[in-house]
C-alpha cells in the first residue's frame, strides 16, 4: 500500500524528538484529506507546544489566547457556519486554564471539534506538575512525585461523560494500533461536526520525552502502561449516528 | 527497487520506527544528521513495506512506495 505524508502537512516542525504533536498533526492532515475539507477547515491552535502547528500544517489557522481556543473556534463557527472548525490544544489549555471554556462549550453543545493532547505535564514551560499528572509522577515542581493525598488527578473525559454532546473519545498516540484508533476517532469527530451533531472532543494521550526525562521509546511505554491506567481509552459518547 | 523512500533531513532519531518495525528492518546508522540527531536506515531485504514506520513516525520521514 502506498503511503505518503499528506500534502497539507508540509514540514517537520520544531517539536522535540518523539513528541506526539507531530503524530497528531499528521493524523489531522490525513483525515482532512480523506474528508476532502482541506480548503474549508479552519483550525484554532492554542498557546504552548501545539502552536508550532501554525508552521506545520497548511490550513487557515488562528492562534487564540491561552486556554481560549474553544470560544475562538465557536466564534469562527458562528461567522463561517459552512466551515468545519477544529480547536487543537494541550491538556494545560483544555483542563487547566481553559477548563471553564471546555465545560461550557460542552454544556452549550457548540458544533466544533476539539482535539486535546494530554501529555500529563505542562510541556512548553518546562514540565511542571499539571492537573493531569499521575499520582507519584516526578515533574519539575513535584521532584518527590505528585502526592495523591494533596493533589488529585483530573480526567477531563470523565468530567464530560455525563454531558449531552455528540462525540467523546480517548486514544493513545502509541504504536500502529493506537495510531489507527486515534485516526478513526478524529475522523468520526469531524464527521459529527459536518453532520451538525454538536460538540465533539477527542483526547489523545501523547508521549513527552523531554519533560518526562525519558528516551522517546520509554516515554511511549510510559503512556501505554502508566497513563492508560488513569485515563482509560475508548469511545464514550457517540450520538447522532449516520445521517 | 527500494520499497521505502526516506526524507532523512526530517529525522530526529526518536527510534519509534526501530521499535515498531515487525521485521527489525530499521536500525540506527550512527551518523549524525545536519540537525544533530542519530538517524536511521532501512534494510530493503528485510522490509515488507507494511507501513508501520510511516504510521508511527512523528516527523513524516517515510514514504512507502509499493
Amino acid at each position: 500500500m502506498k503511503l505518503k505524508a499528506p500534502e497539507c502537512v508540509f514540514s517537520s516542525a520544531g517539536f522535540c524528538p518523539g513528541c506526539g504533536h507531530g503524530l497528531a498533526s499528521r493524523l489531522v492532515g490525513e483525515t482532512a484529506e480523506e474528508l476532502n475539507i482541506v480548503e474549508k477547515l479552519v483550525t484554532v491552535v492554542d498557546v504552548a507546544c501545539c502552536s508550532f502547528n501554525i508552521d506545520y500544517w497548511n490550513f487557515d489557522t488562528i492562534m487564540a489566547a491561552h486556554g481560549r481556543d474553544i470560544p475562538t473556534a465557536v466564534g469562527v463557527k458562528h461567522v463561517r457556519p459552512g466551515c468545519p472548525v477544529l480547536a487543537y490544544m494541550g491538556d494545560g489549555a483544555a483542563y487547566s486554564i481553559g477548563m471553564a471554556e471546555t465545560i461550557h462549550a460542552a454544556l452549550r453543545n457548540d458544533p466544533v471539534t476539539v482535539i486535546v493532547i494530554n501529555n500529563s505535564v505542562f510541556g512548553m514551560t518546562g514540565g511542571q506538575m499539571a492537573p493531569t499528572t499521575l499520582p507519584g509522577e516526578r515533574t519539575a515542581t513535584s521532584p518527590k512525585g505528585k502526592d495523591p493525598a494533596r493533589y488529585g488527578t483530573l480526567s477531563g473525559v470523565e468530567l464530560l461523560k455525563g454531558m449531552d454532546i455528540a462525540y467523546l473519545a480517548r486514544a493513545e498516540l502509541v504504536g500502529v494500533g493506537g495510531m489507527a484508533k486515534a485516526k478513526r476517532y478524529i475522523k468520526k469527530a469531524l464527521e459529527h461536526q459536518l453532520n451538525g451533531d454538536g460538540f465533539s472532543l477527542v483526547e489523545l494521550l501523547s508521549p513527552c520525552p523531554t519533560n518526562l526525562n525519558l528516551p522517546p521509546v520509554k516515554a511511549k511505554q510510559f503512556v501505554h502502561e502508566e497513563m492508560t491506567k488513569y485515563f482509560p481509552l475508548g469511545e464514550f459518547i457517540d450520538k447522532g449516528g449516520d445521517k | 527497487m527500494s520499497k521505502v523512500k526516506l526524507n532523512i533531513a526530517r529525522c530526529k532519531g526518536c527510534g519509534y520506527c526501530v521499535d515498531e518495525c515487525p521485521k527489525q528492518a530499521i536500525s540506527f546508522t550512527g551518523r549524525i544528521s545536519e540537525k544533530g540527531y542519530d538517524t536511521i536506515q532501512v534494510d530493503d531485504e528485510k522490509c515488507i513495506a507494511c507501513g508501520s514506520c510511516y504510521r508511527v513516525c512523528p516527523d513524516s520521514v517515510f514514504e512507502i512506495l509499493v
